[in-house]
C-alpha cells in the first residue's frame, strides 16, 4: 500500500504541472510580472507545513524551525498576494 | 474533521487553478489574483484545526510578525524596485519550504517515529536541498538587483568543477540518508549548509541583464521546494500549488531564454558565450560612418511631422525612472492626433513584464503595449522608433553579423522605420559588451541624455510647437 500512496502523490504532481503549463501558456507578456509574484505567493502555500511543525505539543527544535518557516511564508504570502493585487489595479484601458 | 479539512483543501486548490487561469486577461487578472489569496486564506484556517496542531501561541506570533513584514514589504516598494522584492519573496518560500522539511527531520529523530518509508525520506532531502538553493540564490538575486552585490558577470576560478563538486556530494549524501539511514543529523545539515553555498554560487555568475532568467527560475525552483514538502507531509494541496508555481517559472524562464536565443545553460554559466572577443573591435568607430545627434528642439520638429511612432522602451528607463516624463509625451503626441504605441522585447528590463509594469504605473493603457511578435511587422510603416534606453535588443548584428555574440537573437526591426530615435547616455556599449551599429545607420539620430531629462526637454519643446 505504501507505493501506492506514494504513487498517488506522483500523478497528482504530474498532472498539476501539465494543467500549470495550459494555464500559464496563455498569460499575455503584459501579465508576466503579476504572473510571477502571484504565483510566487501561491507558493507561501508550504504555510500549511509551517503551521503544523509551529503547533506541535512539545516545545523542540522543531517547533522553533515551524515559528521562523510561518515567520518566512507569512512574508511570501502576503507579501506577494498584496503587492500582486497592488501591481494588477494599475493595468487600466483607456 | 479529518476528510473536512481534506475538503477544504481541494477546494484551495481549485481556487488557486482559477486564480491562475483568470490571469489570462488583464480585465480579470486582478479577481484571479483575490480567488488565489482566498483560497490560502481557507487553507490557512483549517490547517489550523488540524489534529497534530496543539498549541497556537507560536504559530500566532509568526503570522504576526509575518503579516507585518509583508504589509511593508508591499506597500513600501517602489515600483522601480519590483524585481527585488519578487526575488526576496521567492527566497522566503523557499526558505520556508526548506525549514519545514527540517523541521519534520527532527520531530522524525526527538520522537523516534522515522517511517523508514523511501519515498519521505527522499523527500526530506530534495525538499531541504531545493528549498536551501531557492532560499540562498534569491538573496543573491535581490542583492544583485539592489545593487549590495555587483551586478556584473562574476566569473571565479573553478567555477564549474567547484559545482560540480557540491552537487556530486549532495548526491552521495542524500543518497546515503535516503536510503541508508535518514536519522543522520549530521549529513541532513551538510546537505542544508552545501545548498544554500550552491544557491549563492550559482547566481552570483549570472548579469544584471539575465536576470529575468534567473528570477524566473528561481520562481520555479520555490514551487518544487513546496511540491517536495508536500510530499513529506503528504499534502496534496502542497503538491497541487507547488507543481502550478513549478510550471509558471518553467515557461517564464523558456520564454526569456528564448527571447535572448540562448539555452539554458549559457545564461547560468554567465556573460555571453563568445565573451572574450568582445572587447577588441571597439576602437573602429569612425570606420562605420558618423554618428549624427539630435536636440530637443529639432527633435520635437521631426516628432510633430510624423504620425505613426513606436516607443522601444528598455531599463535605462526603468533606472531613470522615466515612465511617467514618458506617459506625458504620449499624451501629447496623442492629443496631436499621433499613433503611438509600445513595442517591448520579452527581455526588457529586469524580469519579465518589466517593462509593462512601469508603464502601467504612469498610467498607458495596456492595449498599447505591443509584444515583439504582434509589432514587429510594423516598423515598415513607421515614422519614428524612439528607442528609450534599450541597446542590445535593437543591435541588427543579431539579424546579420555571424560573429557577433548576439547573432541569432530575435531583436525589434526598429531600422527598418523611416527614422530611428536612440536615447541614451552616451555611446557605451550594451550588457553584452559589443558596440552598436544602428548608431551609424544613416536613418538613425542619436538623441543624448538621461532618459526622463531627455524625454521632459522633447515634451517641452514639443508644447511650445
Amino acid at each position: 500500500m505504501e507505493i501506492y500512496g506514494f504513487m498517488m502523490m506522483v500523478y497528482v504532481f504530474v498532472l498539476a504541472i501539465f494543467i500549470g503549463f495550459e494555464l500559464i501558456a496563455k498569460v499575455p507578456p503584459t501579465l508576466h510580472t503579476p504572473l510571477m509574484s502571484g504565483s510566487n505567493a501561491i507558493s507561501g502555500i508550504t504555510i500549511v507545513g509551517a503551521i503544523i511543525s509551529a503547533g506541535l505539543e512539545d516545545f523542540t527544535i522543531s517547533t522553533i524551525l515551524g515559528l521562523i518557516a510561518v515567520i518566512f511564508a507569512t512574508i511570501n504570502v502576503v507579501g506577494g498576494f498584496l503587492v500582486t493585487d497592488r501591481m494588477l489595479k494599475m493595468f487600466k484601458k483607456k | 474533521m479529518k476528510i473536512i479539512i481534506e475538503i477544504i483543501y481541494l477546494i484551495s486548490s481549485v481556487l488557486f487553478i482559477f486564480g491562475i487561469k483568470q490571469l489570462s486577461s488583464p480585465k480579470t487578472a486582478r479577481n484571479g489574483n483575490f480567488l488565489s489569496s482566498l483560497g490560502m486564506f481557507i487553507a490557512i484556517v483549517v490547517t489550523l484545526f488540524d489534529q497534530h496542531v496543539m498549541t497556537y501561541e507560536y504559530i500566532l506570533i509568526g503570522l504576526v510578525i509575518g503579516s507585518g513584514i509583508g504589509l511593508l514589504f508591499a506597500y513600501k516598494t517602489p515600483m522601480t524596485g519590483m524585481p527585488q522584492m519578487v526575488g526576496l519573496l521567492n527566497g522566503f518560500g523557499g526558505g520556508a519550504s526548506m525549514l519545514v522539511a527540517l523541521s519534520e527531520f527532527y520531530k522524525m529523530k526527538n520522537f523516534d517515529v522515522f517511517s523508514h518509508e523511501l519515498s519521505t525520506d527522499v523527500s526530506v532531502v530534495l525538499s531541504i536541498f531545493i528549498g536551501a538553493v531557492t532560499f540562498a540564490g534569491s538573496l543573491i538575486a535581490f542583492g544583485k538587483l539592489q545593487g549590495i552585490v555587483s551586478g556584473k558577470v562574476i566569473k571565479y576560478p573553478l567555477q564549474n568543477t567547484i559545482n560540480v563538486i557540491l552537487i556530486v556530494a549532495v548526491l552521495i549524501g542524500g543518497t546515503y540518508s535516503a536510503i541508508y539511514n535518514p536519522t543522520l543529523e549530521w549529513i541532513i545539515l551538510s546537505i542544508c549548509a552545501i545548498a544554500l553555498i550552491l544557491g549563492v554560487l550559482l547566481v552570483l555568475p549570472i548579469g544584471g541583464a539575465d536576470m529575468p532568467v534567473a528570477i524566473s527560475l528561481l520562481n520555479s525552483y520555490s514551487g518544487i521546494a513546496g511540491s517536495m514538502t508536500g510530499f513529506v507531509l503528504k499534502n496534496n494541496e502542497l503538491i497541487i500549488a507547488g507543481a502550478l508555481v513549478g510550471a509558471s517559472g518553467l515557461i517564464l524562464t523558456m520564454i526569456m531564454c528564448k527571447g535572448m536565443n540562448r539555452s539554458l545553460m549559457n545564461v547560468l554559466l554567465g556573460g555571453w558565450e563568445s565573451a572574450g572577443t568582445i572587447s577588441t573591435p571597439s576602437a573602429k568607430t569612425s570606420s562605420k560612418g558618423s554618428v549624427k545627434s539630435v536636440d530637443p528642439e529639432e527633435l520635437a520638429m521631426i516628432f510633430d511631422a510624423a504620425s505613426n511612432i513606436i516607443i522601444v522602451p528598455g531599463y535605462g528607463m526603468a533606472v531613470a525612472q522615466a515612465q511617467h516624463a514618458v506617459r506625458d509625451l504620449v499624451n501629447l503626441l496623442e492629443s496631436k492626433g499621433k499613433n503611438v504605441r509600445f513595442a517591448i522585447h520579452p527581455v526588457a528590463g529586469r524580469m519579465p513584464g518589466h517593462m509593462n509594469v512601469l508603464l502601467a504605473e504612469a498610467q498607458v493603457s495596456y492595449e498599447k503595449m505591443y509584444a515583439m511578435e504582434d509589432i514587429n511587422d510594423d516598423f515598415n510603416n513607421t515614422d519614428i522608433a524612439f528607442i528609450i534606453g534599450a541597446n542590445d535588443v535593437v543591435n541588427p548584428a543579431a539579424r546579420h553579423d555571424k560573429n557577433s555574440p548576439i547573432y541569432g537573437m530575435p531583436i525589434l526591426n526598429v531600422d527598418y522605420s523611416k527614422t530611428v530615435i536612440m536615447n541614451k547616455r552616451s555611446m557605451n556599449a550594451g550588457y553584452a559588451g559589443i558596440d552598436n551599429e544602428l548608431f551609424f545607420y544613416p536613418n538613425t539620430l542619436m538623441y543624448f541624455g538621461d532618459s526622463k531629462d531627455a524625454v521632459n526637454k522633447l515634451v517641452h519643446e514639443l508644447k511650445n510647437i
